[in-house]
């Protein structure tokens, strides 16, 4: 698992040609593709303010991520209030919240990204044993650029040491890494870092996490408007030949076998969409959550499972 | 003598009422009021099955009609400038034909129905503004759509309601997309009509290759809402959490608001919430447009 709080975007000869599901296709699959086989033991999970009162320091939290490594590497059986079959192929997250999460400790900003960065390593590693294909987290914004300089090379910086640290147990845990968003700002030794991991990961198929750093939900829709503007100018595609699946296939979301999130989860209270995946979100279901990033745990994310199960998704049709 | 004392009490009730919600609004109105909110009009067959109404849609619709008029005329009270509705989507098509029936005869009528004297829409002065493809609609709702802007182009009034018919988001990107490519296609073709050697021209050639770029701005002003302003709120009732493919291109630091009541049921206390839940996070809604 990686610290994802910031990713260049990985040029596009390096992403591997997926057949990818439209969102009909999608639309039709309400079965999960692949079972797991329920586990016979729990495994107790920590979080890192523990229910307790005690002023968390920033060694601590170093402490508490290395425990939560050793403890998830144990099987998680799937909760019984959840459906096996109705477990999402794609779950999105906007880990928002780190910050304030620090303040109210009385610590810096970068302590609560450290915390967030288990919470994510956390969520990974639950995806993984409960069937959940494709997991999509927005580390970075493009509009996260105007933050004090100190704080932005702090994350540039914990992704690099997240990355080599981790590189191994992503591929001997088949967790594909591919990273969307505009790579062009960030320090070229952190772009090749990403390219590299992309590489070495891209044949693994168990799971993917798809890691938005420095992207904007726009700026992916006029790229694709870009390069269908190109292709008209040559002449591989008609202008009237246009339509969604061709819009589709040139997002940044192709390189995923399901690009259309099926629940959208966003801590910290905040109940908007912040520029994330635009035209990939239509029919996502949203589930908004008062806890911070650092807090959210595993029962928080069986609470939006549940929810989510819940729900009757439509597509704009009429369910008989 | 019993009838005209229970009408007076009504009136007298209403009127109460009327006092009640503009001091309310007054009181809001200290905080800033947005500028556009956007409906998702979720819950009317849910509403007369729940009522026990007719079996067939049309009541549920007819309710979600008047919780509409209702709404507006909230907004329009509240100095609220654009309001957005969604009454049928692209998606709604793969509905039953008897009910995709009974939302396209009613919305015929009720078109036909603004253009009255004594109608909304004439009451506050609003200009309306029919949005989506539009050729995906039978003949007579398109010409009666058609001609309730001509007719209401002058308005000047505070509202301006959009009504997305034969609309999804999706479908609006796609045409902006095609118009973008359209117009710089169209550029670059005049560029090349006209080459020349010498410096002055290929740095004008320089520049016009720079123009022939597509920007978001060039998206942006092809989509079919181009006109009104972002939403500030999006609400979408029956506590459904999702966008339907609804304005996803403009509702990026959108409030999103879910009450948990169907669209009929919908009312003043959940219109004050969300205009209270804007302000709070006014703030930094703000500071997000400014970046962007």
């Amino acid at each position: 698992m990686i610290c994802l709080r910031s990713l260049p975007l990985v040029p596009h000869e390096l992403k591997s040609p997926l057949s990818f599901r439209t969102r009909a296709q999608q639309q039709q699959q309400h079965s999960h593709p692949f079972s797991q086989t329920l586990r016979s033991h729990t495994v107790p999970h920590k979080t890192l303010t523990g229910g307790g009162t005690a002023t968390t320091t920033v060694a601590n939290v170093g402490l508490c991520e290395h425990n939560d490594l050793n403890a998830a590497e144990e099987e998680e059986p799937l909760p019984s209030e959840l459906s096996e079959e109705l477990m999402p192929n794609h779950v999105a997250v906007i880990m928002d919240g780190n910050g304030r999460w620090a303040k109210q400790r009385g610590l810096p900003v970068s302590a609560g990204h450290l915390a967030g960065a288990r919470s994510l390593r956390e969520l990974v590693e639950i995806c993984c044993k409960w069937g959940v294909r494709v997991l999509t987290v927005f580390a970075f914004s493009y509009d996260n650029w105007i933050r004090p300089k100190v704080e932005v090379e702090f994350l540039m910086n914990l992704f690099e040491r997240e990355i080599k640290s981790q590189m191994q147990k992503f591929v001997s845990e088949g967790i594909r890494i591919s990273v969307i968003g505009d790579s062009s700002k960030l320090p070229e030794s952190l772009q090749k870092l990403i390219s590299d991991a992309e590489e070495a990961t891209k044949d693994s198929s168990r799971f993917q996490l798809i890691v938005a750093v420095s992207y904007s939900g726009k700026n992916d829709i006029v790229q694709a408007c870009k390069s269908l503007a190109c292709k008209v100018k040559d002449g591989v595609v008609q202008l009237e030949d246009i339509s969604e699946s061709m819009v589709e296939q040139e997002l940044e979301t192709n390189c995923t076998e399901y690009p259309y999130p099926d629940l959208l989860i966003r801590t910290s209270g905040e109940l908007r969409v912040s520029n994330f995946l635009l035209w990939q979100l239509a029919y996502t279901e949203f589930f908004f959550v008062k806890e911070l990033w650092p807090d959210f745990g595993k029962a928080e994310f069986v609470v939006a499972l549940i929810s989510f199960q819940q729900r009757q998704r439509r597509y704009g049709a009429r369910l008989t | 003598m019993e009838r005209e004392r229970e009408d007076s009490a009504t009136k007298y009730f209403h009127v109460l009422c009327s006092y009640m919600r503009k001091f309310i609004f007054r009181i809001l109105s200290v905080g800033t009021i947005p500028n556009h909110i956007a409906f998702i009009m979720d819950g009317n067959r849910r509403y007369a099955k729940k009522q026990s109404l007719r079996a067939d849609d049309a009541a549920g619709h007819k309710a979600g009609f008047l919780a509409l008029t209702s709404m507006l005329k909230y907004c329009y009270e509240l100095g609220i400038k654009c309001v957005s509705i969604y009454p049928f989507s692209i998606d709604n098509f793969k509905r039953r034909p008897n009910e995709v029936q009974y939302v396209m005869h009613p919305t015929l009528k009720k078109i036909q129905g603004l253009l009255k004297e004594k109608s909304i829409v004439q009451k506050y002065g609003a200009r309306v503004y029919f949005r989506g493809n539009m050729t995906l609609l039978t003949e007579p709702i398109r010409v009666a759509a058609e001609k309730a802007m001509v007719a209401t182009t002058n308005n000047t009034g505070m509202m301006m309601p959009f009504i997305c018919v034969a609309y999804t988001s999706t479908d609006e990107i796609v045409h902006a997309i095609q118009e973008s490519c359209n117009n710089k296609w169209v550029g670059i073709q005049e560029a090349n009509g006209s080459k020349a050697w010498n410096q002055e021209i290929r740095d004008e050639e320089y520049q016009m290759e720079e123009k022939a770029i597509i920007k978001l701005r060039d998206i942006e002003k092809h989509m079919y809402m181009d006109v009104a302003p972002d939403p500030d709120i999006l609400i979408q009732t029956s506590g459904k959490h999702r966008l339907s493919n609804f304005q996803l291109w403009h509702t990026t630091y959108c409030l999103l608001c879910s009450p948990a009541v169907l669209w009929p049921e919908i009312g003043l206390r959940h219109s004050v919430r969300a205009v209270l839940d804007f302000q709070q996070h006014r703030s930094y809604l703000d500071k997000k447009k400014r970046q962007a």
